[in-house]
């Protein structure tokens, strides 16, 4: 039992970590961000660059994939999502764009690193032992690490100036906009954010799960879940909901085992069932 | 004149289909285009049923899970049952259309994002019941399905049996065509219908229909249930082309496909799924000479055409009309 709740918050806080970059972008522009997935994927395959061919520090590797992805986010907000905004007569527009630019990673990803799983050197050895958990130490590090960044960038989004001004878009932009913030400014650069925390998860993770060009579908589909589950656009949602499906996950894992690969069709399932009940998550905002 | 110019249209668009294209097939003797072009005709009809869900306001990704369930009925009721394919075609239709109620009851409430995302997980848990129930015979699917046979009216064969045909392909072409016609002009009526004009209401504001008294769960519930059937009967007839399916026949890609190519024909235009199916495809299966950069130039052109014409292909015309 102790061992499945350790599973769980080792994968909640890597998963809340993944659903809050895709929440930010959600909640400033009403964008559905496919390419997410793709973005951890490009994150991960950076840092492996880096830390495992180049054989720099892990730090110095993760800190490069997450300025990498907040650059190229950034770009494709002013240069590609604004743009079709301003042209497009219905909102729904920016998701072919996201599809698109999803498929593009997938296809710049396959071309520069190829389809093989690739992993690197662990970071941390050794395996921790006792109450009854079984944990390498490397997962408990990183697991450290996202609940701290999780921490930072709840403080930051509540007391900096950048933070409240983002917080003032999601509320309502066009009151934020009068009240004097600049509103294009301040949506790239919580695009950019966004980006960047999908690509510093990516970096952490290739120390223990590997990453290959594949997995970034799968990605963006799981943190779609995290965000319904909690409500999208909330901050404090992302989190819940990366939480609760690491622990539903951790625990379907286990209990159902015996029925074979279905763990996520009752997750699916029972996440039907609680959004005909409640529409908008945990803690969404009411959508029209 | 303008009545007079549609109906010339129209009748162009069928002379090119049922004449034309098998005509220039045979001079150039390329028959593997009958298949791609079945499949185009099939898809653009699941993709016109997303097309009417994007018009009661909904992003619909959850087409794939209805065309898996339409090639399910249809394989189960053939191989199973051995009922004739031409039964189960209606039938899975149908079968899709009265699943789409149980399920859109609940979460047809949801809107924006959240339809969409549901949808999404829909797709999924069909691909995942595909692979656990005992009926559809897990992962490694129904195959064998046999060919449909014929049809007799009163004694007189109006469909010939696709088995003693020389080259079936030809005939699912026909098929295939005929049935993408039909579900054209009848999404042609019915958006054009006093349904279609309040369809466009939900578009707009639901709350502000529902006050002037439009039942809107109930017109959201038929066009839900109408795009469904549309994504059975393609899924099913697909089921035959290929004579089998598995588990992965329509999967989540196949659901975003559905709606890329409505976005890509343009929300605002009927046929628009058509044309955006036959952009997609025939584009993705002209690229794949350019071998490891198919995806890369497709992706890449997908985005400067977002760039360029953000509300669909078709909306070049009307630029040119109002300019």
């Amino acid at each position: 039992m102790e061992q499945v709740i350790a599973n769980g918050l080792y994968l909640g806080a890597q998963y809340a970590l993944i659903a809050l970059g895709l929440t930010l972008i959600f909640g400033l522009m009403n964008v559905l961000n496919f390419a997410h997935g793709q973005m951890y994927v490009l994150g991960g395959f950076i840092t492996y660059a880096i830390y495992g061919q180049l054989g720099l520090p892990f730090p110095v590797a993760v800190v490069a994939s997450g300025i990498s992805l907040a650059v190229i986010g950034g770009l494709m907000e002013r240069y590609l999502f604004r743009t079709v905004i301003r042209r497009s007569h219905r909102e729904e527009s920016t998701m072919l764009l996201a599809a698109a630019t999803a498929f593009f990673f997938d296809a710049v990803i396959l071309l520069i690193f190829g389809e093989k799983q690739r992993g690197v050197p662990k970071i941390v050895k050794g395996v921790f032992n006792d109450f009854g958990v079984i944990m390498p130490y490397d997962r408990i590090v990183v697991a450290v690490l996202a609940a701290l960044m999780i921490l930072g960038f709840i403080l930051f989004m509540k007391y900096s100036r950048t933070g409240r001004a983002m917080r003032a878009l999601a509320q309502d932009r066009v009151a934020a906009q009068l009240m004097g913030i600049k509103v294009d400014r301040y949506t790239m650069i919580g695009f950019a954010l966004g980006a960047m925390l999908a690509g510093v998860v990516g970096g952490l993770l290739v120390s223990i799960t590997g990453v290959n060009s594949g997995i970034g579908g799968p990605i963006s589909v799981k943190a779609f879940l995290m965000i319904m589950i909690g409500g999208a656009g909330v901050v404090g949602g992302a989190i819940a909901g990366g939480f609760i499906l690491g622990m539903m996950e951790s625990v379907g894992l286990t209990v159902l085992r015996e029925y074979g690969d279905v763990t996520y069709l009752v997750i699916f399932a029972a996440l039907m069932i609680f959004l005909a009940i409640r529409p908008n998550g945990l803690m969404g905002k009411p959508w029209g | 004149m303008n009545r007079t110019l549609r109906l010339l249209g129209v009748a162009a668009f069928l002379v090119a289909v049922f004449v034309v294209v098998p005509l220039l097939i045979s001079v150039t003797g390329r028959k593997d285009v009958y298949y791609t072009l079945t499949s185009v005709a099939l898809l653009s009809i699941a993709s016109a049923g997303v097309w009417l869900t994007f018009y009661i306001g909904r992003i619909n990704m959850g087409q794939g899970a209805f065309a898996l369930m339409g090639a399910y009925v249809t394989a189960v009721l053939v191989n199973h049952y051995g009922v004739a394919f031409w039964w189960t075609l209606p039938a899975a239709g149908l079968f899709c259309a009265v699943a789409s109620l149980l399920i859109g009851l609940p979460i047809l409430r949801l809107r924006g994002v959240y339809f969409a995302m549901v949808s999404l997980v829909l797709t999924e848990v069909t691909r995942l019941l595909a692979l656990a129930l005992p009926v559809t015979e897990g992962a490694k699917g129904i195959t064998n399905i046999p060919l449909p046979g014929a049809i007799s009216l009163f004694g007189l064969t109006i469909v010939p049996d696709f088995a003693t045909l020389e080259n079936p392909r030809i005939a699912f072409y026909y098929l295939a065509a005929t049935l993408m016609v039909l579900c054209f002009a009848g999404m042609y009526r019915l958006v054009h219908s006093r349904i279609g004009h309040i369809c466009m209401s939900l578009q707009q504001n639901e709350e502000l229909a529902s006050s002037i008294g439009v039942n809107i769960v109930h017109l959201r519930l038929i066009a839900f249930a109408i795009s469904s059937f549309l994504g059975g009967i393609s899924g099913a007839t697909f089921a035959a082309v290929t004579q089998s399916v598995y588990p992965s026949s329509f999967t989540v890609t196949d659901s975003v496909n559905f709606m890329l190519n409505c976005f890509l024909g343009g929300l605002g235009y009927v046929f628009g799924p058509m044309l955006g199916t036959l952009t997609l495809y025939f584009g993705w299966n002209l690229l794949f000479q350019t071998g490891e950069f198919q995806l890369l130039i497709y992706s890449s052109l997908m985005i400067i055409l977002m760039l360029v014409l953000p509300n669909g292909l078709l909306s070049l015309g009307e630029g040119r009309r109002k300019g």
